[in-house]
């Protein structure tokens, strides 16, 4: 952990979509605890939540979620969006984010990752998206800068997203997982590395961190698939936000890392199930990939809020009359941007 | 701390994949003793060995090799006017190699060059690692976050478009270094001591529209694709640069590869690489290049080449025409090298003919 970053400055949001945390909170508390978390328990949960004693935390559930946002708006935050809530309700600089079917993974070592300190490294160090450097991450202990990297760019940008991965069961879409259904993801890659400008990626949301004051707006809950479920394979929102991130990132000069920390993703659900209900999504991604790889963003988009309000813009004029699920993806967008501006705290102008 | 693998405990595969495909080309000066330690994984294969420096001395090569050798002469005899493309006293002369090759596949590697071990302590057979990512697609248009999803116990994550997963045809496997890493001098100056131990058990592809340095240390390429775009530059003895020929092979052929749709793969496999060379003496070789980079990285990140150029040796042209335009106010060096460029291109039409040759018999 930098010795610069205190512990005051991070948040831990966690969306509760199932209701007994006891063995979810238990196996984190090593690394949690020194942290405040904000549960954000699904407004369409029935359950009591049961949560272990002896941690700093806020927990927002249905009424809460009401309260700040209005009844009307709060079915934005259901399943698992229910994590935006909680960024958007944060003061603090940075977040990390882990669904709760996620747990503590080991390194080759056999060592227990520190999930937060890694990610804490990846945001406070900074990203090279202009130039791919061959031996990853040039400011990791042990490797550098490469013979040919230019030295202008070797201070980097601010990094404004950390996206980790995940051992066991890997963020798959439900064909391939059903395809293989014993498929078991066991390979830990030893690297953190920056996702160039411009090239964009599947962003998952099940293990993630960022910088909330510099990008926390393009976080959003907004494209909701007709047939949206309580299992990853039954959602796009959080690929549909990454895309809205990494392109928000791009044009203001901010970067996105990927790699370390892999958490442990708990086998859930059946894959040969979802596949009705993810149908939709993955024929979505047809339209949407190419989409944001059009997508060019005015200068004088110079704030995340601008950059958000104008990807809406441009996904209702281009998009809209594709699917209407697309113009309801642009209204929550913009939706959300007021939401932010009248609850979230201000963000800072972006490299503060 | 990196150790290379003993020859003992290098075990040959059951199949030497791509057997007649494929040519290893080696760069030498001093001496191929470290071709005993690769015998288990080479020997089914035919070597090129480009022989720099003094012509007149004897390079011993390791019995049991099935090889070529080119020394500065040879090259003169069979290239005549043209061998003024082919550096002399640099290792950048091993693209002669490539262009005497009558193969679909090269693999280049610097003679200090070892066999690397795993984390679990097995030799890793560089030259299949590098055959896999060759044989395998590329995926350039979209970032899979589980790297190569064409690796074993890999995929294609959540969100990956579908009709992006057949990928592209890969054209060149770029490895890297346990040990030794390949940094600059001004970096091998403050870091005396560093040694990459760090094994990234991955490959991935580099995003289309993105550079980056290539090394011609540990590195494989599909000839047929994109032979002609490796040229290695002018470096060496008369030239004011040195220690930038894969350097420049690298992001000529990344541009080239961006506009014809073909990939570029990087990360396994690793090699030992085993000596650094002297800090000082490099500094001088590479100091015009840092400065010279700042431009030249700025006109390739920008280059765009038309429509019409088709094949790579268009594309090569079109470049160094651009060359030519943009970077000779910079020095007067990059006039000639684009010249060389298009000698280049010439030589390699000329020992590469398309279809039979001119006077009707079939080549």
């Amino acid at each position: 952990m930098s010795l610069s970053i205190k512990d005051h400055e991070i948040d831990i949001v966690i969306g509760a979509l199932r209701p007994d945390l006891t063995s979810f909170m238990s196996e984190w508390r090593p690394i949690f605890s020194r942290f405040h978390l904000i549960i954000v328990k699904d407004p369409d949960l029935k359950e009591e939540l049961k949560i272990p004693e002896g941690f700093n935390l806020d927990v927002y559930k249905k009424p809460d979620i009401d309260c700040v946002v209005g009844t009307s708006t709060s079915t934005i935050f259901s399943g698992y969006s229910c994590r935006y809530f909680g960024y958007l309700v944060s003061r603090k600089k940075y977040i990390i984010s882990v669904d709760d079917d996620c747990y503590p993974a080991k390194d080759n070592k056999g060592i227990l990752v520190d999930a937060v300190a890694q990610h804490i490294t990846n945001l406070t160090t900074p990203a090279t998206p202009f130039f791919f450097n061959t031996l990853y991450d040039p400011f990791t202990e042990g490797a550098d800068f490469v013979r040919g990297y230019p030295f202008s760019l070797r201070s980097g940008v601010q990094c404004a997203l950390s996206c980790g991965l995940w051992l066991n069961l890997a963020d798959y879409d439900a064909p391939t997982q059903a395809l293989k259904p014993e498929e078991r993801n066991s390979r830990y890659v030893d690297a953190v590395l920056t996702v160039p400008a411009r090239s964009l990626m599947p962003i998952s949301g099940i293990n993630i961190a960022f910088n909330r004051e510099v990008i926390g707006p393009a976080l959003l809950p907004s494209l909701r698939l007709g047939g949206e479920g309580k299992f990853r394979w039954e959602t796009m929102e959080d690929i549909w936000s990454g895309m809205c991130v990494k392109v928000a990132c791009d044009h203001l000069g901010l970067g996105v890392k990927t790699g370390m920390p892999y958490v442990w993703r708990n086998d859930r659900g059946d894959a040969i199930a979802s596949l009705r209900k993810e149908w939709e999504g993955v024929k979505l991604m047809e339209e949407v990939v190419p989409f944001f790889q059009s997508v060019r963003l005015p200068r004088e988009a110079t704030t995340t809020e601008d950059c958000v309000a104008e990807v809406a813009n441009v996904v209702k004029e281009q998009l809209g009359s594709k699917d209407p699920i697309f113009a309801r993806a642009a209204k929550a967008m913009v939706d959300w941007v007021m939401l932010w501006k009248s609850v979230g705290s201000s963000t800072s102008s972006p490299g503060a | 701390m990196a150790e290379p693998a003993t020859a003992t405990q290098a075990a040959a595969p059951a199949v030497a994949l791509l057997k007649d495909e494929l040519d290893i080309v080696i760069p030498t000066i001093r001496n191929l003793d470290f071709l005993e330690m690769w015998r288990p994984f080479f020997q089914p294969y035919h070597l090129i060995i480009v022989q720099d420096g003094d012509p007149s001395k004897t390079i011993k090569v390791p019995e049991g090799f099935d090889y070529e050798l080119y020394n500065r002469n040879d090259i003169n005899r069979i290239l005549g006017p043209k061998s003024s493309c082919i550096s002399f006293k640099d290792s950048a002369c091993r693209c002669f190699g490539y262009m005497v090759s009558k193969k679909k596949y090269i693999f280049t590697i610097d003679d200090d060059c070892f066999v690397a071990k795993d984390p679990s302590g097995k030799a890793i057979n560089a030259l299949e690692q590098h055959i896999k990512n060759l044989l395998s697609p590329s995926t350039p248009f979209f970032f899979n976050t589980l790297y190569d999803p064409f690796r074993e116990g890999a995929d294609f994550v959540r969100g990956y478009p579908f009709s992006l997963r057949e990928g592209v045809p890969t054209a060149a496997s770029h490895g890297l270094w346990l040990n030794i890493p390949d940094y600059d001098a001004p970096t091998q100056l403050v870091k005396p001591l560093e040694r990459n131990t760090r094994y990234v058990d991955a490959v991935l592809t580099i995003p289309k529209g993105t550079l980056f340095p290539m090394c011609g240390m540990n590195l494989a390429f599909n000839r047929e694709l994109i032979g002609p775009a490796m040229y290695f530059g002018l470096m060496g003895d008369g030239q004011p640069i040195g220690r930038y020929d894969d350097m420049w092979a690298g992001w000529c052929t990344k541009v080239i590869c961006d506009h014809l749709g073909l990939g570029v793969k990087t990360g396994l496999p690793y090699i030992f690489h085993s000596k650094a060379s002297n800090p000082f003496v490099n500094l001088r070789k590479e100091y015009k290049g840092i400065y010279w980079q700042e431009e030249i990285i700025p006109f390739f990140q920008q280059a765009v080449l038309p429509k019409d150029c088709t094949t790579v040796p268009k594309c090569y042209i079109e470049l160094a025409k651009q060359v030519k335009e943009k970077l000779s106010k910079v020095d007067p060096y990059f006039d000639k090298l684009a010249d060389a460029m298009v000698t280049w291109i010439e030589a390699w039409d000329e020992l590469n003919p398309i279809g039979p040759v001119p006077n009707g018999k079939a080549a």
